[in-house]
């Protein structure tokens, strides 16, 4: 929030400490998406530059929403959506092949992308419906798990892993901060711990593969565990200070698959070293503190549950691919938002940050006004 | 809370416990994402730094160039020549296409060639190229190279091959090399260098034995490579060390003389310093030409070789094994002046000898023999006479350290030895008791005795020098003073005058004296029965006749010298074996008088041996295409 004379008022009123942020981990993104191409703008840093700063405006410009107007178009949107998703569904049912968009003219929507901030605010809204004394009753649950069930499952149906888990984990953490009981999220953690052991002893031989080259990668260098067992290489390799930009040999020499989307962080770790990967962790970090403190600072219940929501769905994105891109998860197609190579990642988080700014916005103002 | 009715302010305070919770957790898992980092960056950086630099540098070995074997005097014995070669990868083959046939067009193959390369293709296990050509012209290999492109898992690379410029002469001492089998490249822990197309390893006689010398080590252009294969930029390449060279004892001029003075017969012949023990000649005969096989053989020309009943293919200088004949009888001599026969002893010949129920008949009536009269005029009957008087278990022993029956430490690939009989022996082995024809027997070298062509050479050598010399092939390695033979000086004078006496007295060999002033050659000549005791075949046919042999060292005043030889069938040793040993020996002391010699025997011959060999082999393809087509 910087005042002064010069800068005419509604740019000051930007919240530019978040801006920074947010445009810093990208142009370090197109940074590493240069060198991965070889040190090229083309084919992505350019094209990755142009999506990001359409996002970024568009998301300055979500920030003078009124949070009476996200509210009113929660439940539209998060039926529409459903919508798309059933029709995604239906066109690949029809089309005999797994599909994930819809071709609308020249826009490729991904409607699986909007169903994570839409499925937050859809439940913030639900909750803060639900009166407080009605927050232990079946009453205020089980519309809540049908209103993330069914599009977890058509999502998981398409076959999406990745997003599906993204959008249970936003969904599920909306509930949790809305106040339901313990039990109903300790169960369902207690019950996989202890059906884990047992599945794996019935599962099939190939199945059971699967999971130990997740747990060993090395076991299968050359088959399932080449991707993560190439990452590893190149975020070891990298060392303290990294090769040096567009020293990567991991990345320049195609070792690394998918080293500009979801193995992003593993072409950057190899150039810039823990340093580097340290950073932008801490910078994902801020982004993710300035959101949980919107909804620390919100007046309504809405925006507290809306705001921690958005922030998880950020969070969740950054943890899983990590997490998958240095062994600590299984391959699941998780992007690193701001930095991998793509739209749809960069949409949903640019809408994610509209949406809290524009509830940061509020809280300023009804502040000021009070 | 469980009961109490649940207000906003309770919710507003489980929301805060809950954020305070979920960013807990967040900031936990932020911390393990940073300090899993850190461990793969630091704490294992030594470990990923390696597979890394493992993905990206590939190393393409280089075959270091095989070691020189050269002989005594520096002159080269087996080289490296540069040389054009085509290979094929069978695992590149398109599937359906005749690839060898287009080939066989292109550098024009014989049938020969395209039945073996088709044979080795059915053989092959996909990794391992199949040669099609070795040594082929640059114009051929221009040829190739050209159509490459359309002939996909063909290869065209120049490189080295072996050469022998000596050829057969040296066949058996040196062996051959060639490319490495599925079992040998197993053996070797599946070293890469071994199916390099083009890298042959010693398969056979000394190539084989210091193969470790003679190999060097691999170079490696380093090269960095995509994942997709795909050759980025040439790194430093690692320079590849050539294989040491390796000298021999051996005198090659030496060496091919004899080759070629054995003519077209069957035998072998081995010369050594009387001085130091160094093997001058080590020469088997006849031969595989080792170029031909170090480019992988024809077929007709190994039929060829295989149904020779001069069993060109054996190296019959260590693997042969002969009844020795009378060349036994200087070591026997000493045996008994050693067990106190007085030389002056005299047994009278009367063409034979009974022993028990049977009669020993000798060459000849000699009449009244002391020892250097039946050395000089190989009396059998003197031997046996004085065989019985003598005890075998003491002069077997004798005969033994004199050479007969011993393996020697030499880099031979394997060695037989043979038989040099005792009491002891028989009773061990066939579980009876020596008899007084066994003494009989063994006295002129035949029965149980059998000998190799080395133990030929170390014999005389060992005679004349009157020490236990060690025969010896390579010049590296110190030279160790050889100990005295256990036996009176005076009584070795008295052998070697008897031998001096076979060749310049009256004795069996007076007709293969040198043809040089001053310098005499002592000798002894030997005829082994190959077909039965008895029936003595010296005429008819060529496989029943008997063994020539003749040993000798010169000069006899002052031993130099020594040689061995055996022709096969060759039937009276003086006559067949004695006039090879009395040329070599002349080339020893005077080249252009040996080779003066040589010269119209090889006219009357046909021709030098290269010649003569491949006027043979023309005429076996001849024959066997003929056949083919009846």
């Amino acid at each position: 929030m910087i005042t002064s004379a010069i800068i005419p008022r509604p740019l000051a009123r930007l919240p530019w400490r978040l801006i920074f942020l947010v445009v810093g981990i990208a142009t370090f993104g197109l940074i590493v998406l240069y060198s991965a191409a070889g040190g090229s703008l083309r084919p992505w840093a350019l094209k990755q530059a142009i999506v990001f700063s359409g996002f970024l405006s568009i998301a300055v410009a979500m920030s003078w929403m009124k949070e009476s107007t996200i509210k009113a178009f929660t439940f539209p949107v998060y039926g529409a959506t459903l919508i798309m998703l059933i029709g995604v569904e239906a066109m690949g049912f029809v089309g005999k092949g797994a599909q994930r968009w819809l071709d609308i003219g020249p826009i490729r929507l991904q409607p699986s992308e909007f169903m994570k901030p839409a499925i937050v605010l859809a439940l913030a809204r639900f909750y803060e419906l639900v009166p407080a004394a009605e927050i232990r009753k079946w009453r205020a649950i089980w519309p809540a798990i049908a209103l993330l069930g069914v599009p977890a499952f058509l999502i998981l149906v398409q076959p999406d892993l990745g997003t599906c888990i993204m959008v249970v984990l936003c969904g599920v953490t909306v509930m949790f901060l809305a106040g339901l009981p313990w039990w109903l999220f300790a169960a369902p953690v207690a019950a996989v711990a202890v059906a884990a052991p047992i599945a794996y002893g019935m599962m099939h031989g190939y199945q059971r593969k699967r999971i130990d080259v997740f747990l060993n990668p090395e076991s299968d260098p050359l088959g399932a565990g080449y991707h993560i067992a190439q990452s590893k290489i190149a975020i070891g390799s990298g060392g303290i200070w990294g090769k040096g930009f567009l020293q990567g040999s991991q990345s320049h020499l195609d070792y690394l698959p998918e080293g500009h989307t979801d193995f992003v962080f593993a072409t950057m770790a190899e150039e810039w070293g823990l340093v580097g990967g340290t950073i932008l962790i801490l910078a994902f970090a801020a982004v993710i503190r300035w959101g949980m403190r919107v909804s620390q600072n919100a007046r309504t219940r809405f925006a507290q549950l809306a705001a921690a929501g958005l922030s998880a769905t950020v969070f969740f994105y950054v943890s899983i691919n990590l997490m998958m891109v240095m062994g600590l998860a299984p391959v699941v197609g998780v992007p690193l938002p701001l930095v991998s190579f793509g739209g749809s990642a960069v949409m949903t988080v640019m809408l994610c940050l509209g949406l809290l700014m524009a509830l940061e916005r509020q809280q300023r103002t009804v502040s000021r006004l009070a | 809370m469980k009961h109490v009715r649940f207000t906003s302010a309770h919710q507003s305070i489980a929301f805060s416990r809950r954020m305070m919770l979920l960013g807990g957790a967040q900031v936990a898992v932020g911390g393990l994402l940073i300090g899993r980092m850190g461990w793969l960056a630091v704490a294992q950086n030594e470990k990923y730094q390696l597979l890394s630099e493992n993905n990206r540098v590939q190393l393409i070995p280089v075959p270091p160039r095989r070691g020189w074997i050269i002989d005594r005097n520096g002159k080269p014995i087996a080289i490296n020549r540069s040389s054009f070669r085509v290979d094929i990868i069978p695992q590149q083959l398109e599937k359906g296409r005749d690839v060898v046939g287009e080939l066989a067009r292109l550098i024009a193959l014989n049938a020969d060639d395209v039945e073996r390369i088709r044979r080795e293709l059915a053989e092959s296990r996909g990794f391992q190229p199949v040669s099609v050509a070795d040594n082929i012209t640059y114009e051929k290999y221009a040829a190739v190279t050209v159509h490459l492109p359309d002939l996909p898992g063909v290869q065209a690379t120049r490189g080295f091959s072996r050469y022998y410029p000596d050829g057969p002469a040296v066949a058996h001492l040196l062996g051959y090399v060639g490319t490495a089998n599925a079992k040998e490249y197993e053996a070797e822990d599946k070293n890469p260098l071994l199916i390099i197309p083009g890298f042959k390893i010693g398969k056979q006689g000394l190539e084989k034995v210091l193969e470790p010398h003679l190999r060097g080590t691999p170079g490696g252009q380093r090269v960095e490579v995509t994942a997709r294969g795909k050759l980025v930029k040439e790194l430093d390449p690692k320079p590849d060390r050539s294989g040491q060279t390796v000298q021999l004892t051996i005198d090659q001029g030496l060496q091919q003389y004899a080759a070629r003075r054995m003519g077209d017969q069957s035998g072998a012949l081995v010369a050594m310093d009387v001085g130091t023990g160094d093997m001058l000649a080590f020469v088997s005969m006849p031969a595989f030409d080792p170029n031909s096989f170090s480019e992988g053989i024809g077929r007709t020309e190994w039929k060829m070789l295989s149904e020779n009943d001069h069993i060109p293919l054996l190296n019959k200088v260590s693997q042969g094994l002969y009844p020795s004949g009378s060349t036994i009888k200087p070591a026997m001599a000493l045996a008994f002046l050693q067990q106190g026969v007085d030389p002056k002893r005299r047994v009278v010949c009367n063409g034979g000898y009974q022993i028990g129920n049977r009669y020993f008949r000798c060459d000849a009536v000699h009449g009244s023999m002391d020892m250097h009269s039946a050395i000089e005029r190989s009396c059998n009957t003197y031997f046996w006479a004085t065989g019985l008087i003598t005890d075998p278990e003491k002069t077997t022993e004798m005969v033994n350290m004199l050479g007969y029956g011993q393996e020697f430490d030499l880099p031979l690939p394997s060695q037989r030895f043979g038989t040099m009989p005792s009491p002891k022996w028989l009773e061990k082995k066939y579980h009876r008791k020596w008899q007084g024809y066994d003494t009989a027997n063994t006295s002129i070298g035949q029965g149980y005795v059998l000998i190799n062509p080395l133990q030929l050479a170390v014999m005389p050598a060992r005679l004349a020098a009157g020490k236990l010399l060690q025969p010896r092939l390579l010049m590296t390695g110190g030279r160790k003073p050889a100990p005295n033979i256990d036996a009176d000086p005076a009584h070795l004078a008295i052998i070697r005058e008897a031998m001096a006496a076979v060749v310049n007295g009256s004795g069996t060999a007076v007709a293969s004296k040198l043809p040089l002033d001053g310098v005499l050659m002592a000798g002894k000549t030997g005829t082994a029965q190959v077909f039965r005791l008895g029936e003595r075949g010296h005429q008819g046919a060529w496989a029943l006749r008997d063994h020539a042999l003749f040993i000798a060292f010169a000069p006899a005043d002052k031993p130099r010298y020594a040689i061995g030889c055996i022709i096969e069938h060759g039937g009276f040793g003086a006559s067949a074996a004695a006039p090879i040993v009395r040329d070599t020996m002349t080339y020893l002391f005077d080249q252009q008088k040996a080779w003066t010699a040589l010269e119209p025997l090889e006219k009357q011959w046909g021709g030098s041996l290269a010649e003569r060999n491949a006027r043979q082999l023309g005429a076996f393809k001849a024959t066997s295409l003929a056949n083919g087509q009846a």
